[in-house]
């Protein structure tokens, strides 16, 4: 065996030290799950910058820190902490977890049509235990999705949410995940595990925030599985807004099946680095997936988007629109893959990634892909790095505008294509005071300039 | 099966014309490599002191990375282990000590670049280009001599230029693609042979097209040439390039390194046809065609324009790259690349953009039929210094039958807020309704076919000088025929 490097041994023995407690034996089938996961990230470890899929990203930082497992709820957080992250008008049905784990007092429950389960992942292991067993880790980890940081959350799934939609069955309140991290006293990992399941023609909207309470070093790491049955339309929305100096690597797996549709919103402003990797299969014909993202970052942050989508059968279509704006010495990746599949004839696939850069030590690093092995196909791909035109400042200054205002109107115009997308209109309301906040930051920093 | 897919069939399968063997005597060391036949290569070729310690330097490091790493694995192809102790590294024709001129030449290798189509004699004549030919591994004769050298233009196998220039070799040998560059590159500066070297004194405008011949004769023989050209400050020229090589079973590899400087307001135009044999349909023999190109802006104003027409080779890797390093200096790649059979091409460009406003276009044409894997890959990097740099690229993919396959790699670096960078990528293959317009008009669906296919490439051959296009766009027809299907 290859000698295992520090980092990586500190996981090991902390599995070690939860398997000599007793309380990852059961049941079984989840035990032999964790115990292939805690192996596998024996062998992977944490991803280096020599892997093609991080050559951009160095999660060095992340492995230099000596996290604590974040093990129980941290006692007396009052509800007004999570306040200003609650959704009202319409009122979501809420799931609050703090450093991973599920907080009952801070949830709230809404009205939800008979037979639809949303519950704690920790509640559903003894509870669900059927569709976990068919889910739980199938699906994060294949290509794109399973990296070292999988294996290490598989290791030691716990809690998340759960959100299962039966057949036939439309979910028209929204299901707010909240995942709030507090490490006042130290790093903490985090490692929220879910799992949304919508069976035929089951429909949702579903909307993942991960928010920080104060300016702590932590790193969240999440895993959400999805799957959808026939003709299922999940919307999916992550919001991303953690503590700036926290670490924040996420890893959605889609897999759809037969005309299903699955939309996805993910919006990054926080993190001092952050990784969201995306992965969609479309396996069945007829299923279709449209991708949106947004990156708005500052100072020192980096934001690496990783989407892979799969055609692996045919008349599928996908869309992707990333959008990102980048100021001060930030730096953003996005990496978009698209793979059609020998066969997965009359694929429809389109990518477009667009960059704004708004200062001078800000970088991007853009790459999207095609793999084509079908004929009958229509894909296209498309990037640009630029600035704000000229043409269109000139225009917004003579009739009045300052100089800062008309750029400030006509970044928040090239972010708003992707905000007004979001359907949730609280979420979006929330997005849209935060950006116009940050917007308003930069303006003022730069008239005083 | 479909109309256009028939057609594509008929296309795509006609013989390699260029697959046959000349008998003719040869100077072969034995195959293996090791710092004797490095030392064995210098000294058949009189080298100075300089060449022989470079070449020495360079092994010494290939062998390093071959411990260490390796070949390049990151490319989109697969290919059995290459065994480089069983390749031939030197293999010459054998003929009389030095020529006088052309007559002196083998007749036999006459006839051969007279079968290749480009009889010197005659190109002599008529078209005014003028050719340097490399069989194998040593350059045979170059035409036209005289006559640049009026102008003070050298243009010679790499070998003389050794000989008689070998402070300007000394001075850029390496100084694009250092001898530590890549696997490839490495092996190439240990043990290339020959190829062929142009330098263009300041303020000189080459009156004619230069151009060299590569032909791989001889069996298990791998052909490493070596190009290098200079374009002193407000010069200009422009080079072509063909490649073909006999039918064999087994695979031959060349692994070539061409480096291109310009200097202030300078001019490089570089356009290649690369036809090296392809393999058979079942995918056995052709050239695995390893090879680094790459060009310096290294003046303010400078221009460096790649154009490359790639039907042959089992396998192509090959990135022709641009260093915009001086300020307004601008590159262009213009490229089509076809894959039959069971071809498989890795290709595209970097364009390092470092100086301020510097300027880059890559188009790219990727055409796939039968079994064939198509892959661009590219780079384009924005340096923090390069102000208001701009980069256009536009990469299209053309599917002919359902087993091939279109890949698209392009990696945008940008880190200045004032460049503008588009990329813009698309697939598709041959629509019904267009062959079908076509048809209803009274053009053949092979016409229709072959038509597209032009019309789609257009772009690209536009940017061939005028023969070279003419060539490019009949090889095209050629190297599909019977792929439709």
């Amino acid at each position: 065996m290859t000698p295992v490097a520090p980092p990586v041994s500190r996981y090991l023995a902390a599995f070690e030290a939860l398997e000599g407690t007793g309380a990852a034996a059961s049941p079984a089938w989840l035990h032999r799950i964790r115990h292939d996961a805690i192996t596998r990230f024996a062998e992977q470890g944490f991803p280096t910058v020599r892997l093609e899929d991080w050559k951009y990203t160095n999660v060095a930082p992340i492995v230099a820190t000596a996290f604590q497992l974040a093990d129980t709820v941290p006692a007396g957080l009052p509800a007004q902490a999570i306040e200003r992250f609650v959704v009202r008008d319409p009122v979501a049905h809420r799931l609050v977890f703090v450093n991973g784990h599920y907080s009952a007092t801070l949830s709230s429950a809404a009205p939800l049509p008979g037979g639809v389960r949303v519950a704690s992942l920790a509640e559903a292991l003894s509870t669900d235990t059927a569709l976990l067993d068919r889910h739980l880790g199938r699906h994060a980890a294949s290509e794109g999705t399973g990296h070292g940081f999988t294996a290490l959350s598989t290791a030691f799934v716990h809690d998340g949410a759960f959100v299962h939609v039966p057949a036939g069955v439309r979910v028209t309140t929204p299901i707010h995940l909240l995942f709030v991290a507090t490490a006042p006293a130290g790093p903490v990992l985090a490692q929220p595990r879910n799992l949304l399941v919508a069976d035929r023609g089951g429909e949702a909207t579903v909307v993942e925030s991960y928010v920080g309470l104060a300016d702590d070093t932590y790193l969240t790491n999440a895993v959400t599985e999805v799957v959808l049955g026939e003709g299922a339309i999940l919307q999916h929305y992550k919001i991303e807004d953690e503590s700036e100096r926290a670490f924040h690597v996420g890893t959605t797996a889609v897999v759809q099946g037969r005309d299903s549709t699955f939309t996805s919103g993910s919006i990054a402003v926080g993190g001092a680095l952050a990784r969201n990797n995306l992965g969609v299969l479309l396996a069945a014909p007829g299923a279709s997936c449209a991708l949106t993202g947004l990156y708005v970052l500052h100072g020192r942050q980096h934001v690496d988007n990783h989407t892979f989508i799969d055609h692996a059968a045919p008349r599928c279509t996908s869309r992707q629109l990333y959008k990102g704006v980048l100021d001060g010495r930030a730096r953003a990746v996005f990496n978009g893959r698209v793979t059609v599949r020998r066969d997965a004839q009359h694929t429809d696939a389109h990518q477009t990634n667009k960059n704004l850069l708004l200062s001078e030590g800000a970088e991007v690093d853009t790459k999207p892909q095609l793999e084509i092995l079908a004929d009958d196909v229509k894909c296209t791909h498309g990037a640009a790095v630029g600035q704000l035109g000229e043409d269109a400042v000139f225009y917004l200054r003579s009739r009045g505008l300052g100089e800062e205002a008309a750029r400030t109107l006509l970044t928040y115009g090239f972010m708003s294509e992707v905000i007004n997308r979001i359907t949730v209109e609280p979420i979006r309301a929330q997005l849209d005071s935060l950006l116009m906040a940050r917007l308003r930051e930069a303006r003022a920093a730069k008239e005083t300039r | 099966m479909s109309t256009t897919a028939k057609t594509v069939e008929a296309l795509v399968n006609r013989e390699y014309e260029w697959g046959f063997v000349t008998d003719i005597e040869a100077d072969v060391i034995p195959a293996g490599l090791n710092e004797d036949v490095v030392r064995l290569i210098s000294s058949k070729k009189s080298e100075p002191a300089f060449m022989l310690e470079w070449r020495l330097r360079a092994f010494r490091h290939w062998l390093k990375m071959g411990t260490a790493a390796g070949e390049p694995k990151w490319a989109n192809v697969t290919y059995p282990p290459i065994d480089y102790q069983s390749v031939v590294y030197y293999s010459a024709p054998k003929q009389k000590v030095t020529l006088g001129s052309l007559e002196e030449v083998d007749p036999k290798l006459l006839q051969t670049f007279a079968k290749l189509g480009i009889p010197l004699e005659e190109q002599k004549r008529l078209s005014g280009v003028a050719v340097d030919a490399v069989f194998d591994s040593v350059s045979v004769a170059t035409t036209f001599k005289e006559k640049l050298a009026e102008l003070g233009i050298i243009f010679c196998s790499f070998s003389e230029a050794v000989q008689n220039h070998p402070d300007l070799v000394e001075k850029y040998l390496g100084s694009v693609v250092p001898y530590t560059d890549n696997f490839f590159a490495s092996l190439n500066s240990a043990v290339f042979s020959d190829g062929s070297f142009c330098y263009i004194p300041k303020g000189v405008r080459c009156p004619m097209e230069l151009s060299t011949y590569f032909r791989i004769n001889t069996a298990g023989s791998g052909q490493f040439e070596r190009t290098l050209i200079v374009a002193e400050e407000g010069s200009y020229v422009s080079y072509l390039e063909g490649c073909t090589a006999p039918v064999r079973d087994e695979n031959q590899l060349h692994a070539a390194v061409v480096e291109l400087v310009a200097l202030e307001n300078a001019q490089i135009k570089y356009s290649t046809v690369q036809n090296w044999y392809a393999g058979d349909r079942e995918g056995r023999g052709g050239i695995y065609n390893f090879v680094t190109k790459r060009g310096k802006c290294v003046g303010r104003n400078s221009k460096i324009s790649w154009t490359q027409v790639e039907t042959g080779s089992a396998i192509t890797w090959k990135y022709p790259s641009v260093i915009l390093q001086g300020d307004d200096s601008v590159g262009e790649f213009y490229s089509v690349a076809l894959v039959n059979n069971y071809q498989q091409a890795d290709t595209g460009t970097k364009m390092i953009h470092i100086g301020a406003n510097t300027r880059s276009t890559i188009i790219s044409k990727g055409i796939s039929a039968g079994h064939g894997n198509n892959t661009y890959r590219g780079l384009v990097k924005v340096l923090p210094r390069a102000a208001h740099a701009r980069n256009r690229t536009q990469c299209d993919s053309l599917l002919l039958g359902d087993r091939c396959g279109a890949h698209t790699t392009p990696y945008i670096e940008v880190a200045n807020p004032t460049a503008s960078v588009e990329h813009e990528a698309s697939t598709a293959k041959i629509s019904e309704d267009q062959l079908f317009y076509c048809k209803q008009r009274g053009i053949s669906a092979e016409n229709a076919v072959s038509m597209i296919v032009n019309g789609f490439c257009k772009e690209v051959f536009k940017n061939l000088p005028m023969e070279f296009a003419v060539e490019a766009s009949k090889l095209l027809g050629v190297s599909l025929e019977g792929s439709v299907g």
